[in-house]
This record gives C-alpha cells, sequence and structure tokens, in this order.
C-alpha cells in the first residue's frame, strides 16, 4: 500500500552568515526518513533539539526564508513541493501545534476554528466537532485566555478536524498537561486514524507516544537512527543502541541514563553521531557515514545492529 | 458600573493632582527666570526715560513686587473659581486668548495628528511585515533620516522650497496679510496650515513607524502567525485578520501618546510659520513674563495631553478582550 506521507533522506540547513561575507550551511535536519499509512499513528521521538519541528514546518512548506530543504517528501504518491503544500495545507495536512499560543489571543475561539469563513453548515460542523471534544458552544464565544490548557489543546485538535485532514501532524501536543488529560488528548489521535487519517505524532515524550503509537520513528542529532514498531519496545526487539537507551532512560525500564549529550547541530563529526555515547562502537562506526537501511522489523542506522539481533 | 465610576473617580484625583503640579513647576520656572519683565517689555531705552512713579506703576503690573508664594496662591484660586486672568500683554481675558488660539491651533493639530497616525500604522506595518527585505529597509531609513531630523530645521527647509523657491504656498501667517479678517475663506485657512500641518506629521511619522514596525515584527514571529501560515491561510488575509487586530492595541496607545510630541512640535513649528496658534502664544508669553497666561496654555495643554492618555485607557479596554474581562469581574 503507498504510504500517504513518505519523507526520504530530508535535510534541512538554515543559511548562516559567520562575517559579512562568509556563508555557512548549518544543517539541523540531515537525512532524515520515514513513512505514514493511512489509519497509522507514526511517532517521531526525539530530544529536543534533535530537529522534530522542523519536520513538521518543513513539511507545511512554512519554514523560514533562509531554510533549505533537500531530500524528498511525498504525499499520497505525488512529490509535495512548495506549491502543493500550500494548497494542502490547513485542508488536507493540518498541523495541530503545542498549546495556547498558537490561537490569536484576540480572536474567539469559534471564527479562529472556522478561519472567519461563515455560512451555516460551517457553523454546524463547528458545534458538532467541539462537542465531539467535549466542549459547549460557549467555547465558540471565549477568547484564548479563558482557555485551560486541556481546553486549548482541543481547541486546536478541533481546528484541524473541522478541515477533513489526511494527514495530521501534531507537534508535540501535551506538555503541561497531566498524566490523564494527555492519554485523553493521545486518544483523540488514536482515534482520528483509526477513522482513516495518517497521524504524525512529534514528541519528546516516548512512554506517552508508546501508548498509541503503531511505529515510532527515533531522531537523534537530526537523523533517524531507526524506525520500529512500538511492540519492539515492549519486547526488547529494538536495534539501535540510542532507541534502546531512551527507553531503558524511562523510570518504569530501569531509570538507567547514559553519559553524554547530543552534538548540537553544525558540530563537525564524522561517522556515526552516536558513537561518542556508544558501548558498541567499532573503528569502522568512525569512518563513514552510516546508511540507513531496512531490516526485517523497519529501519535502522547502526553497523553492529545484526550482531545485536543473533546475541 | 461602580468599577466604572472608581476608575473614573482615581483618574479625575489624578488629572487635578497633575495639572497642579505642572501649573506649579511652570510657575516656579518662571519665577526663576533671570529675565526681567519691564526690560524685555518695555526696552531699556524707554525704561530709562520714565520716572520713578513710572516704573513703580509698571513694576505692579507685572506683579514684581508681590511674594511669589502670594503670586502662584492668588492665580490658583482665581482658576479654581474660573477665573483664568487677563493676559499682561495682549489685555485680554486669557480663556478668551486660548480660545483663539486653539480654534487656529487645533486644525493644525488634528491634521497633523490622524495624518502622522494614520502614514505611521501603514508604514509600520508596512515594514513590520516585511521586515530584512527592501520595502521595510526603505521605510526605517526614512524614519531614522526624519527623527535625526530638528522640526524647525524641516519646517525652514520646507518653506524654502515651497514657499521661496516654487512660491505656491505662502511663507507664514494663517491668513493672507492685509486682508480684511471678514474676506477671509476656509481655503485661504487651509492653504496656510498646510506647510506647518506638513512639518508636524513629517516629524510624528517616524516615530508612530518605528514603534509599529517593531511591534509588528514581533507579531510576525509569533506562534499564533506559524499556525496561521500552516493553516493555509493567505499573506494578505493573515495580515488583516490577524497582523492589524493584535497591531492595534499598541498602535491605539502611540497614536495617543503622540498628543504630547505634537503639542510640543506645534511651539517651534508655530514659532517658524509666525502661525498664531497655542503654541506660538505659548513661546510669547514665556519670553514676555505673561504669568497668567502661559499658566493657562500650561494647564490647557497638559489636560489634553492627560485627556489623549485617557482615551487610550478607555479604548484599551473596548478593544482588549483580556483587560475588558478583568474589569467586568471586579
Amino acid at each position: 500500500m503507498e504510504p500517504i506521507l513518505s519523507v526520504r533522506n530530508l535535510s534541512i540547513s538554515f543559511t548562516q552568515y559567520t562575517s559579512k561575507t562568509r556563508r555557512h550551511r548549518l544543517h539541523v535536519i540531515d537525512d532524515l526518513s520515514l513513512s505514514i499509512e493511512a489509519g497509522q499513528v507514526v511517532a517521531v521521538v526525539g530530544a529536543s533539539g534533535s530537529g522534530k519541528s522542523l519536520l513538521a514546518h518543513g513539511i507545511l512548506g512554512i519554514l523560514p526564508y533562509n531554510a533549505f530543504l533537500e531530500g524528498s517528501i511525498r504525499y499520497g504518491g505525488e512529490a509535495l513541493d512548495q506549491a502543493r503544500a500550500a494548497r494542502l495545507r490547513g485542508k488536507e495536512i493540518v498541523l495541530v501545534p503545542q498549546g495556547v499560543t498558537y490561537l490569536d489571543p484576540l480572536m474567539k475561539v469559534g471564527p479562529q476554528i472556522r478561519k472567519g469563513r461563515r455560512g451555516k453548515p460551517l457553523l454546524d460542523r463547528c458545534r458538532a466537532v467541539l462537542a465531539r471534544y467535549g466542549l459547549g458552544p460557549e467555547v465558540e464565544d471565549a477568547y484564548p485566555f479563558a482557555l485551560s490548557g486541556g481546553m486549548a489543546r482541543r481547541v486546536l485538535i478541533s481546528t484541524a478536524v473541522i478541515e477533513s485532514p489526511r494527514l495530521i501532524i501534531a507537534d508535540e501536543p501535551t506538555p503541561g498537561l497531566d498524566a490523564q488529560a494527555a492519554g485523553r488528548i493521545m486518544g483523540h489521535f488514536r482515534e482520528l486514524a483509526d477513522g482513516g487519517a495518517g497521524v504524525l505524532l512529534i514528541t519528546h515524550d516516548l512512554e506517552l507516544a508508546l501508548t498509541v503509537a503503531d511505529r515510532v520513528a527515533v531522531l537523534y542529532a537530526g537523523q533517524t537512527v531507526e524506525e520500529a514498531p512500538a511492540c519492539a519496545f515492549a519486547a526488547g526487539r529494538l536495534l539501535h543502541p540510542y532507541t534502546k537507551a531512551l527507553y531503558q532512560a524511562l523510570p518504569q525500564n530501569g531509570f538507567i541514563p547514559i553519559p553524554g549529550t547530543q552534538p548540537y547541530p553544525g558540530e563537525i563529526a564524522q561517522g556515526c553521531l552516536f558513537a561518542p555515547r556508544c558501548d558498541r562502537c567499532r573503528a569502522q562506526c568512525k569512518e563513514a557515514s552510516i546508511p540507513y537501511r531496512a531490516v526485517s522489523s523497519g529501519y535502522v542506522r547502526c553497523l553492529t545492529a545484526e550482531e545485536e539481533e543473533t546475541a | 458600573m461602580k468599577h466604572r465610576l472608581q476608575f473614573a473617580g482615581k483618574k479625575l484625583i489624578r488629572m487635578l493632582l497633575l495639572l497642579l503640579g505642572v501649573s506649579l513647576a511652570a510657575f516656579l520656572l518662571m519665577n526663576a527666570s533671570p529675565l526681567d519683565p519691564l526690560e524685555t517689555n518695555i526696552g531699556q531705552a524707554a525704561l530709562g526715560s520714565m520716572s520713578q512713579e513710572q516704573i513703580a506703576g509698571l513694576q505692579e503690573y507685572w506683579g514684581m513686587d508681590t511674594p511669589p508664594v502670594e503670586r502662584y496662591l492668588g492665580w490658583l484660586s482665581d482658576f479654581v473659581r474660573g477665573d483664568m486672568g487677563t493676559s499682561l500683554l495682549y489685555r485680554q481675558p486669557v480663556a478668551q486668548i486660548i480660545g483663539q488660539r486653539l480654534a487656529s491651533s487645533l486644525w493644525l493639530m488634528a491634521f497633523a495628528w490622524l495624518f502622522s497616525g494614520i502614514l505611521g500604522l501603514i508604514l509600520g506595518v508596512t515594514a513590520g511585515a516585511t521586515r530584512g527585505r527592501w520595502p521595510d529597509k526603505l521605510i526605517r531609513g526614512y524614519c531614522l533620516l526624519i527623527s535625526s531630523t530638528p522640526a524647525f530645521w524641516l519646517a525652514i527647509l520646507l518653506l524654502m522650497v515651497f514657499s521661496v523657491w516654487l512660491g505656491i504656498l505662502p511663507i507664514g501667517l494663517s491668513v493672507p496679510i492685509g486682508m480684511d479678517a471678514a474676506g477671509v475663506t476656509l481655503a485661504d485657512r487651509l492653504r496656510h496650515a498646510v506647510l506647518p500641518a506638513l512639518t508636524l506629521s513629517i516629524t510624528g511619522v517616524a516615530n508612530i513607524a518605528l514603534h509599529t514596525r517593531e511591534k509588528m515584527a514581533d507579531i510576525m514571529e509569533s506562534d499564533y502567525l506559524l499556525f496561521a501560515r500552516a493553516r493555509g491561510e493567505s499573506g494578505r488575509s493573515i495580515l488583516l485578520r490577524h497582523g492589524l487586530r493584535n497591531v492595534a492595541l499598541p498602535a491605539i496607545t502611540l497614536q495617543f501618546a503622540s498628543i504630547s510630541e505634537i503639542i510640543g512640535g506645534s511651539v517651534l513649528v508655530e514659532q517658524v510659520f509666525s502661525y498664531p496658534g497655542l503654541g506660538q502664544a505659548a513661546v510669547t508669553a514665556g519670553l514676555g513674563s505673561d504669568l497668567p497666561l502661559l499658566l493657562g496654555i500650561t494647564v490647557v495643554t497638559a489636560a489634553m495631553v492627560f485627556g489623549g492618555n485617557l482615551a487610550a485607557d478607555l479604548l484599551y479596554g473596548a478593544v482588549d478582550p483580556r483587560i475588558r474581562r478583568r474589569a467586568a469581574k471586579r
């Protein structure tokens, strides 16, 4: 089946001026690949600074003007270029952003959800969507500052659902919510996927992502290092040492930290970016960049993954 | 309702205190002035030929032998009773002079205020929305150039170009020279007001445009504008629906805060154009030690500035739902 979204070897860089005349390319995302099929929730998990939000902006075609995008993004089987993204965003491809600051503080919620469009059918639809998320019609007349954190997230989801989205990109939709409220928000995304849409869930919260995701792609320093089915985590069938470390760092899985930090964008590194923190690191890991290759359950960017699998 | 009354009451008390303070400061400054009213108004030569009795009479007229405290309190008690006194130079009631002068200044200031406000807003929003690109650079360059140009110098420049070289606009005053007051038409008045109003506007625009640009640039960087783009709103819709809406609040404050600058600017500009307005009267009163007139003008203009800021406060509540809600809760 043709995936609804497929991203191949995506790289996003920024042009920086180190002095008046010297230009410099700062790579923030470097070789990122993933794909989403209709009805799936794919979580993109990574620490802050790994380039998660830029991925969302890159797909939507709303990167800042000094950003430069390479690689291929295909949506529904066709290349998603800037013009096509501009046509589809807000209609078929929708973004659910982080929080209330993404709503215009001086505009009532109802007109914001409807993007200022009028008409009885749309009004009814707006009511229905709000009701679906447990929000009464009085919310339409509220200003964003009057919304609680959880209400704001549900309003933001409503802005997506009132369109007829085929691809929903949720960029950190839960920070600041308690576990129960966050779980409910996650449930809403699962529902949307079950309804036939593809959901790209961008988050730093692996634990929460695992509760709803079909597959998880792990980002490290702007690269996808592993894409694995969600069930592989609990089953211990993870292949990349970083994914494993991430999973084991969760309180219920041992709470084991690993030393070191993710390299900053622009830091010169040869070979595997995770090498300095890896306990399986070999000489050849530091020689050339590591290919992202298909394995039985997904993809991995590691030379020593097979040993791990057979061990 | 109770809240509204409380708000109005507080503001009223604040205004009275402000006016009292301003009038006192103006009085003290005038009192400390080294200018001798007799010498400045009558002249050294004329004074020399006067008898002692005449001089004593004049000194009494200018209030030179009355102790300062008594003078101020005398002015204040009259003022509180609604009597602004009589101008020493013009020998007319101060209220009447201010009324006449204000009538001719008001058009000038109102035009400059509206023009600089609207143009400043348009330029500021344009520059903010295109920050870093050429419209922004152009507008910013213009604003910085104008901000660093003294208003009176600009006035002289305009005079040279339009009145002296091109000869299409009058060189000064508010009506044609030598014309019967009854024969002065509105067109005459407008023609005479164009240059002073233009000077005031040009200098006022820069400030408003630069401040608006900053606010607009902040809005362009905001999360909600990014989200509007992500939702496929067009650039026009983003600018009109979100940009203007959010820049409105700071723009209102700027617009009303600029009243003080317009009044301040009018003092210089009216002087250059010999335009018989309030600003010119203030200069005349200050230099001629005309205490009642100066204090009267000071209090009236201070009240206008205060009124402007008050209007901004009230409009804020009407425009910003966050403030409106807070006010309603009390």
